[in-house]
Parts: structure tokens; sequence; C-alpha cells
């Protein structure tokens, strides 16, 4: 009689347990979703550059969701890229200023066309693809949507569609 | 059983000390009592226009004055004859009390003659209203007339005479057809806030009055709004058309001068903010102080609030400078729309999770009440 | 070092090094509850799961509130109401819950009272619980100054004012306290840390404190009867349940606290979504203005009944009032001269005074929310702050002359 009992006993508490697990998972949802980026923080997630005025081999940096970006005009001698955006003669190219060993900024070296990180000495070439040192991959190349000669960063393009497609944006 | 006699007991009193703090004491706080010591019930009127509340509103006044005659006279009769009987009281101070009381009474007539006069134009005001509603209006015709509204109400965004001329674009959607007329035939008796001005033509849509005139002609106006200025509306539409000239929204990033666009530049944000502030003096000033910000207005007010002040703004503030915007009901649906959803978004995801938690602890409390039986079983 | 053996399983492992298996004893399967109890007796864990509550959605409050003047109100009704994941459920569940545990507080108080919970031997039960009453209403009170609405900032100015001390006028330590001349930034923020980090630490250690107390007294029961523990254990233990008068907390005594906790939750949670408007009041929705004063100030509904002991008398009459007021609950225990551990339906006239306390207490609430300018309302307020501070010495007199109840009557 006792055995029996027991296990009945233990069949409710284990029916109530259940059920407050149940809640529980329910409640770190909500916690979870707590947690996630406001959609003013999402919302305030394009930005739009003008490159008409850009001079060749000057580094532009510009800010896309808090990242720094660069934009630089190619020079003549620099090699043209895949990666390249492309308005009309000019070539650009546009990156996340992150290195991509562990996302400090590369400094821009004008004289050697080349991207230097100071943190761990990573450099990437003018097409932002890595030449030396640790960092595993390219610059990443952020979405971005051709207007006229203005960039909006943040929206999808054709362009940007065709390089994602490919596998060129990191 | 005595626990659920102890049960009930707790549930009096605790529901008990609910009603008197919250349900009784909110309507003792609110009432709206008239010098008599009568409580005035506000009440809307479905958002029809027809002057019931402003000729309401005099009357008062009259019964009221007419009270307080009553009443002085009876105080200066007991205050001399204490002067007669009473030899302790200070004279001087009662001769002072009778002479302010008889002033007050030789005012009164003045008063109530021209409360007596504001009471007879508001009816015939009103009456004239009933007359043009009265009448076929055509809409062709009143396009050539809207020609004259034009002229202030441009979308230029221009502040005239204190406010900027609201959109009409969707003017016969939301707003009702006795208000339209009586808004053309004087601005300030329609939205009840002639008590500011000595002369009605003062009010910045004051000219109306002479430029449009015309019974027929303000019918026709009218039916061309009702035609031509109306169609679907959005919330947002509905209130910037009808408050946003004088209240502002943060949380729906709208100012006085409309949607505050993206800037990114700091320099253009600032210019903007202080176009926004100099519109907002000149508003302040038109008002008397700037009308407040109704982010959260739906949450701060109740719903009988809402809709007895959004009618007549001076059935709950007495004397403020808040025109009556004429909203029907249409109107005032989506403007209460725009309102919760700036100001209460949760409202639906609230009543929507709702009976899921409850429902979740009444299942709950049943396995818990099975459970608590089971440990209990053999302990009596 | 001390000798340790193997441990055969992860529970012997613990129990070598922290005696779980002695805690669990001691705190659960042989905590001894008499099982002459109702539904009354659950209420302090639906306290300590309110807290708890109250203790979570702050947590998640916390993450996106700003305790700055100008930051404050938008963070809390933008910010945390509409752009949060749940954020509205985390504020709606705080602010009700900050508002209920009060009415859970007064009815355990009333429990104990009733029931003789407070007499010889349960005296610093009573002390550390009134200390947690005052402990909660710091919390209530610094939590509302937070999202920095009109009665936010009003309540602030008005209850600070109190420290004057009446003809003191002690506006100097007013101007300390707020840190400002009026409740500003320096108010706010001080309250947040407060509210926040101390006055928490300060309420768990008083729970701590209370359970400690609970300890060897033992839980009441309903008749006030003396049980001898050891031998009522023995009795259990030995399978004898029907004739043993104790339960063990866990887990007969928890099995019918979370059964009254489910169905106290029903009703927190229906509040919590449907009817919320006592406890978040409409004239906090508007942002604190000094300029302005709401045409209706009054604290929230568990602080009426001292505010309206305020009310009634001159500037200091009232400030001593109210300080008698607040302070009389704590001496109870010593008040009761009478020795009998017992519920008030035995005890006579203390009956009597029992529902007189309590329907005093309910309409000096009342009364603190109705517009003093009423006559009648300001006549019955005065007569229910001075029923309230007589209550003291009667009771004195009362219990003097009440019988004493022979044990096992």
């Amino acid at each position: 009689m006792q055995e029996k009992e027991k296990g009945r006993r233990d069949f409710m508490g284990m029916a109530l347990g259940a059920c407050a697990a149940v809640g529980g998972v329910g409640a770190l949802y909500a916690a979870k979703r707590t947690w996630d980026p406001l959609p003013s923080v999402k919302a305030a997630g394009f930005t739009t550059i003008d490159l008409s005025g850009a001079q060749e081999n000057i580094l532009v940096v510009e800010k896309w969701r808090g990242k720094p970006i660069f934009v630089l005009k190619k020079s003549a001698d620099m090699k043209a890229d895949e990666r390249d955006v492309v308005i009309g003669s000019d070539r650009f190219h546009v990156s996340i200023g992150l290195c991509t060993h562990l996302g400090c900024i590369p400094a821009y070296a004008g004289e050697e066309k080349k991207f230097k990180c100071a943190c761990h000495g990573g450099e990437f070439d003018a097409s932002g693809h890595q030449i030396f040192g640790p960092p595993p991959s390219p610059l990443e190349i952020p979405p971005f949507k051709i207007e006229g000669t203005k960039l909006v960063l943040g929206e999808t393009g054709p362009e940007y569609q065709k390089m994602l497609d490919a596998g060129l944006t990191v | 059983m005595r626990e659920l006699k102890i049960l009930a007991v707790v549930v009096f009193f605790s529901l008990l000390t609910y009603y008197l703090v919250e349900p009784y004491a909110h309507h003792e706080m609110h009432k709206k009592v008239d010098a008599q010591g009568s409580e005035i019930k506000v009440e809307g009127h479905g958002f029809t226009y027809d002057g019931t509340d402003d000729i309401a509103e005099v009357d008062r006044v009259l019964s009221n004055l007419d009270y307080e005659t009553k009443a002085l006279t009876e105080k200066v009769k007991e205050l001399k004859q204490e002067l007669i009987d009473n030899n302790d009281v200070n004279k001087t101070e009662v001769q002072n009390s009778i002479d302010a009381s008889e002033r007050r009474i030789s005012v009164i007539p003045a008063d109530i003659e021209a409360s007596k006069q504001l009471l007879t134009k508001k009816k015939a005001f009103w009456s004239d209203v009933a007359e043009v509603a009265k009448l076929e209006g055509n809409p062709a015709a009143g396009e050539a007339g809207f020609g004259l509204c034009l002229g202030c109400h441009n979308g230029a965004n221009m502040n005239m005479g204190g406010v900027i001329p609201p959109n009409l674009d969707h003017a016969g959607a939301i707003y009702d057809k006795n208000y339209l007329i009586a808004l053309i035939k004087d601005p300030a008796m329609a939205s009840n806030v002639d008590h500011k001005y000595a002369d009605t033509m003062m009010h910045p849509m004051g000219s109306i009055k002479s430029m449009m005139s015309d019974n027929q002609q303000i019918a026709d106006v009218v039916a061309y709004l009702l035609q031509n200025k109306a169609g679907e509306v959005t919330p947002k539409e509905a209130f910037m058309e009808a408050c946003v000239r004088c209240h502002a929204v943060r949380y729906g990033k709208l100012t006085q001068l409309g949607e505050t666009p993206a800037f990114k530049h700091e320099k253009d944000a600032l210019a903007h903010k202080i176009k926004v502030i100099d519109e907002q003096d000149a508003v302040k000033a038109y008002m008397g102080k700037l009308p407040p910000d109704l982010s959260m207005i739906i949450r701060a007010r109740g719903e009988h609030f809402m809709e007895t002040f959004i009618e007549n703004p001076q059935s709950q503030l007495a004397g403020t400078s808040m025109p009556r915007v004429g909203l029907n009901h249409e109107g005032y649906e989506k403007v209460k729309a725009y309102l919760t959803e700036v100001g209460d978004p949760s409202k639906e995801k609230r009543e929507a999770l709702g009976p899921i938690v409850i429902g979740f602890f009444i299942l709950f409390s049943l396995l818990a009440l099975l459970w608590k039986k089971s440990q209990w079983r053999d302990l009596h | 070092m001390a000798h340790f053996e193997k441990a055969k399983n992860l529970n012997e492992w613990l129990d070598q090094r922290l005696a779980v298996n002695t805690l669990k004893k001691v705190l659960n399967t042989e905590y001894w509850i008499p099982k002459d109890i109702n539904f009354l007796w659950a209420m302090g864990m639906v306290l300590a799961a309110t807290f708890g509550i109250l203790v979570l959605s702050g947590i998640f409050l916390l993450m996106y509130y700003k305790p700055d003047t100008n930051l404050a109100f938008d963070s809390v009704n933008y910010t945390i109401m509409s752009e949060v994941g749940y954020g509205w459920l985390w504020r709606h569940i705080h602010g009700v819950g900050a508002s209920i545990v009060f009415l859970i507080i007064y009815i355990h108080m009333f429990t104990g009272i009733y029931y003789g919970s407070y007499k010889r031997g349960r005296e610093l039960i009573w002390l550390s619980g009134m200390a947690l009453f005052v402990a909660f209403s710091a919390e209530a009170f610094s939590g509302y100054m937070l999202p920095w609405g009109q009665m936010s900032y009003w309540a602030g100015m008005v209850i600070t004012n109190l420290f004057s001390g009446g003809s003191l006028e002690a506006y100097g330590l007013v101007e300390w306290i707020r840190g400002d001349y009026v409740p500003g930034d320096a108010f706010l923020t001080r309250f947040f840390m407060l509210h926040v980090f101390l006055i928490p630490l300060v309420i768990i250690g008083l729970i701590v404190l209370h359970f400690g107390t609970l300890r060897i007294p033992h839980v009441n029961n309903q008749e006030g009867a003396e049980i001898d523990f050891k031998e009522a254990a023995d009795l259990y233990k030995a399978g004898k349940k029907k004739e043993s008068k104790v339960i063990p907390f866990s887990p007969v005594f928890l099995s019918k606290d979370v059964f009254v906790m489910g169905v106290y939750f029903i009703l927190f949670f229906y509040l919590v979504f449907y009817n919320f408007n006592f406890a978040m009041d409409p004239v906090n929705f508007d942002p604190a203005d000094g300029l302005k004063t709401p045409a209706h100030i009054y604290p929230e509904w568990y602080f009426l009944w001292s505010y309206e002991i305020l009310r009634p008398f001159g500037k200091d009459a009232g400030l001593i009032a109210f300080a008698i007021a607040q302070l009389a609950l704590f001496f109870l225990p010593f008040i009761d001269r009478s020795p009998n551990v017992a519920p008030a339906h035995k005890r006579g006239l203390f009956q009597v005074w029992f529902w007189v306390l309590l329907i005093d207490m309910i309409a000096l609430t009342a009364l603190g929310k109705l517009p003093p300018t009423d006559p009648t309302f300001a006549f019955l307020g005065k007569v229910a702050a001075w029923t309230f501070l007589a209550l003291g010495p009667v009771l004195v007199i009362i219990t003097m002359f009440e019988k004493k109840i022979e044990k096992g009557a």
C-alpha cells in the first residue's frame, strides 16, 4: 500500500513539475527576447555615402551600424578586382574597416597602397585581400546599393547580390 | 469549510478596500460641481455637434449668478442683523464684509445681462447652422468656394496668426458636417473658444465670417469637402490633420512642424530643432501655454475623459483655450487608434498573451491541488 | 584537514563537504510545521515568491532604465514599454507586484495579530516582520520615484518636506536629503541606488533573520496551542502520521503553499494583463513638471492609512501622530499584557479590538484618498485617526483584564 501510494504521490509531483517547467521555458523565452536589439537600433542601420567627391588613393572612413567603413577610390595602377564597386569609369574598394583577425582597425599606408593592422601585423591589399600575417580572410564587403553616385549601405543592391552569390563578400 | 469562510472574509475586505480606494475615490475626486453644489454630469454626445453643451454652459452661468445673488442677499441680511444683535463682534470687519457683498450684488445684473445676450447669440448661431445643414450642397460649386480656403490651408507649413492652418485632405472624412458648417460661419463659436475674444473676428480664421457668409455657398463648400476631401484615412493622417499643429508626439517623431526627418549632420538636426522651437513659441503665444506632448496621453487619461474632452474641451477644463476640433465618430476612433499606437503599443500583445498566462496558472493550480491532496491524504 | 572517504555518489560528495543532507533535514524534510493551520499560513511563501518576481522583473527593467531626470520617463515609457521585447510585460509585472505585495503583507500581518503569533517567544518574529514592512515601504517609495512622472515628482516633494519637522523648520535637512532645492537629478539617482542595491540587500538580510527567528519557537497554529515538537516529530517519523500534530515543511506544507501560490498567480496575472490602473496610476503617465502640481496628489494605496493620520491634525500634531502610528505596531507584543496565546475569537474583548483595528485601517485608507475638502470626509477622517491612536492604550487595558485561558481548554 505504501509503495503504491508513493508512486502516485511522485506522479502528481512530477506532473506539477513538468507544468512548472513549461512555464519556466516561456519565461526564459520572454527573457531572451528582452536582450534582442531594439527596433530603433535595427532601423538606424542605413547610411548613405556620396562618392562623387572622392579622390584617388585617399582613404575615406564613414560609419555604418557603429562600424568604420573604408571607401578607397582606386587609382589607375591599382589592379581591378571582382569585389570593386564600379560607378561609371571609377572603381572603389568598399569594406568594413575591421581586421578579420581580431577586429582592430587597420591603417592605410598610401605609399605602399596597402592596409596594415597594428595589433598583430596583418596586411591587406588595396582590394582588401589578406596578403600577410594572421588575418584568415579578406575585409568584409557590407551590403550596398548604388544610387547614381551615392552608395546606400545596409541595402542589398544587384551588384552586392552578385558578389554575395559568388562568395566574394567575406 | 472553515477555510472557505476565512477566504470569504479576506476577499470581502480586500474588495471593499479596492472599491473605496479606486472607483469610489476617483469618482469623488473627478466629480465636477457647480457653484450651487450640484454635480455636473459630463457626458458625450457621440461626436455630434448642435450646440447643446455650449448653450447649457451659459445656462449654468446664469443659474449660478442667480444663486449667487440670492445667497449674497441672504448673507447681507444676516450680517446686518448681527451688527444689531451682537456687540462683541468686530464691527469694522462685518461692515467690510457687507460692503463687499453689496458691491458684488450691484455688479451681478450686468454679468447676467451679458450672459443673457451670449445665450441668445449662441442659440441663434446654432439654429442658423441647423438651417444651413438642411440646404442641398453642390460639390462642384463648392470647389470654387474651396479656392478661398486654399489661401491659408495650403500645406506650406507656415504659421498664420499663431498656428499652422491644418491640412484639409481628409476633412470630409474625419470632421462632422454640422461642425464644418459652424466653423465656416464663425470659427470661434464653433470651437467653443469665443470666450477668448472680445470680437470673434479676431480668431486666426475669423475673417472667413465676412469672406463667406452666404448660406448656400457654405453648404456647397461643405458638400465639396464631404465628397472630395474624404476617402481612406490612416490613424496617423487623422492625427496630423486634426491635432499636430498644436500637439507634438515625440514618441512618433512628430513636432508642431510635422514629421521630423532623419538628419545625417548634427548641424542640420539642430537647425530643424530651432525651427520647431520657433513654431512652439508662436503656438505658446497664441494658446497661452504650450499644448502638452500627447505621447502618453492615452494612458494618462481615461476613456471617458478623452471622449468628452475632445468633443468639448470646456466640459473637462473650463476656460481652456483648446478649441473643439469637430471630429466625428470615425475621426475620433482614428485619432484614438494613433494615440494608442504611440502610447500603448503593447495593448494587443497584452490582450493576446493574457488568456494564455492565466490559463497556464489555472492548469497549474489544478495540478497543485491534486498534488496537495495526495500529500495530505493520510494525515487526517 | 579532516578525514575524507571516497564518496559513492554526487549526493554523498556534497554532503561530505557542505552537509547538504543535514541542511535538507533541518530546512525541509524535518522542519516541523503544525498540522492545524489554514491557507493564511501560506502568505509568507506567497510574499517570498512575490519578492522573487519583483527582483526578477526588476533585473530586466534595470537593463534599459536610465536614472537621469531627462531620460528616465522615456526610458520606461518608450524604450521599455514599446521597444524592448516583452519590456511591457516586465513593467506591468513589476508595477502590479509592487502594489499587490502590500495586500499580502497586510493579510500576513493581520493573520499574526489574530492568532497571537507575536506573543511570548515570538516577539522577534514580529519585530523582524515589522522591520521588513518598513524596508518594503522604503523600497516601494524609492521605486515609485524612478519613472519620474508627475506623481513620482510630487510625492517626492511632499514626503521629503515632512522632514522639515513642522515647527522645527529643518529646511537644510530637506535640502540635504534631496541634494538640491527641489527633487532633481541627485535625488533621483540616490533613490535609484537605494531601490536597486541597498534596500534589497537589507530586505534579504531581514528575510534571513525573519526565518531564523521562526526556527526555535516554530510556526504558530490555529488554536495557539503549545506543541511538543520532538514528540510529534518522532510520531510522524514512526509512520503515525494521523496521530502526529505536525507535518514536515517539505513536501507536505510546501504542497499546500504551492497550491495557494497557484491560485494567487491567477489573480496576480489577471491584474497584470487586465486591471492595473490601481498600481500604475494614470497621473504618473504625465512626465514630471516642477511648475505644475496635479489636481490630486495621493500616495499609493498601502500608504494611505498613514497619510490620513497626518492630515486631520495641525502641522506639528500631525507629525507626532504620524510618528506614533508608525511605531505603535512595533510595540504590539509588549502592550498586549495578556499571557494568552490564542486566536482572537477565544480572547473576549480582544476579538472586538481586532475587528475595530481592521475596519479603522480600511476607513483610514479610504479617507486618505477622498478629498478632505468635503466636510463629511474630513470629520470621518478625524474620528478614524483618533480611534487609531486610542487603540494602543485600549489594548493595554483590555489585555490586562483578559481572562487567562487554561491550557488544553
